[in-house]
């Protein structure tokens, strides 16, 4: 390893350290929603492992859970997943060109919402040693905390192990709101989808459509109204 | 759903999860040019994470009362900016004491 790599490494690591600190405890949270509700935690720590995401995982789960058909819990997932298109494009146009193929099939895995927020305020190129830093203490925070998160569960009392099915709801709220008060046009995109997620749970034939298809539909409508209304604006030529 | 079900649906996440990352990582270099779908992507989040928290949220403890107090709680300590943990944490004790009480009445 030369020197470079390795400052790059730990200067990695070291920016993954306030990452790894917040993954712990909203994995923990899914780990404890998984075993509440009949999962061995086996698979909640395999889930966390293979997917490191929040959003993703924990609706594919409550997917799972529901008894939802394969194609709904796929295509679901990949709804919540699709805009790690374009942080996973933005970054890919900030990466060292030497970076290898390999080396981008690997770390391409760990691109979350916070590691892209965090790698594209990088100064200059990003490259692979400090990238593989920055992906390192998250992904291990996010699989250890989601472990102790299911095996701790039984040791909790009944009525408090009630409270905390608020508790996934709760975080998705407090995502929802800040950037809905600064911006009118995500405001309206949430309240809008928010409607009609509730008029497809009671209106009676709407009712029908399962869990997984309301969010997809209600979603794509709501984003849709708000792109059309509020397009972002145009790109500088070169950013 | 039995048990190679569900692994079956943990690779299917996997897959539709790893996929965005990867495949522009690895293949692609370019900008989306179109304002449309890039101002359509930016909004698909915060539409998704909606549509999954209501009406949900108020079906989530024992009872749709102590969801509510919950959810206000929530709300407030989100609409004050707070972390991720403290409007949870929050959100959670609120509907645990709601609950003590609610049984006293």
């Amino acid at each position: 390893m030369t020197q470079t790599t390795r400052d790059e490494f730990t200067a990695g690591l070291r920016d993954g350290i306030p990452i790894c600190l917040g993954y712990l405890s909203v994995s923990f949270t899914f780990g404890v929603m998984c075993t509440e509700n009949g999962l061995p935690f086996w698979l909640a720590v395999l889930i966390s492992m293979t997917n490191l995401t929040s959003a993703g995982q924990f609706a594919g789960t409550a997917l799972i859970l529901a008894g939802g058909s394969l194609a709904e819990i796929a295509v679901t997932t990949l709804v919540i997943n699709i805009r790690y298109l374009l942080m996973s494009l933005s970054l890919a146009q900030k990466a060292d060109p030497a970076m290898k193929t390999l080396s981008r099939l690997i770390l391409s895995m760990g691109i979350t919402d916070e590691v892209f927020g965090v790698g594209s305020q990088r100064p200059g190129r990003l490259t692979a040693p400090y990238l593989a830093g920055l992906v390192f203490l998250p992904y291990w925070g996010w699989a250890l905390g989601t472990l102790a998160g299911a095996t701790i569960t039984s040791l909790l009392p009944a009525m408090v192990r009630s409270a905390l099915g608020i508790a996934i709801y709760g975080m998705f709220l407090a995502i929802l709101v800040p950037p809905a008060r600064q911006s009118r046009p995500i405001a309206l995109a949430v309240l809008l989808s928010g409607i009609l997620s509730l008029l497809f749970s009671f209106l009676p034939g709407l009712r029908m459509i399962s869990g997984g298809w309301r969010i997809i539909l209600c979603a794509l409508a709501a984003a849709l109204v708000a792109a059309l209304r509020s397009p972002l604006p145009e790109e500088p030529a070169e950013s | 759903m039995r048990e190679p079900h569900i692994l079956l649906a943990v690779f299917l996440m996997f897959l539709v999860t790893y996929l965005p990352r990867m495949v522009p990582f690895v293949f692609l270099r370019k900008k989306i040019r179109s304002r449309f779908l890039r101002s359509l992507l930016h909004y698909v989040p915060y539409a998704v994470l909606a549509a999954m928290t209501i009406p949900d949220i108020f079906t989530s403890t024992a009872s749709p009362l102590s969801a509510a107090l919950g959810s206000l709680a929530a709300l407030f300590l989100a609409w004050r900016g707070k972390s991720l943990l403290t409007v949870a944490l929050g959100a959670v004790a609120v509907v645990f004491l709601a609950e003590r009480v609610l049984a006293f009445l």
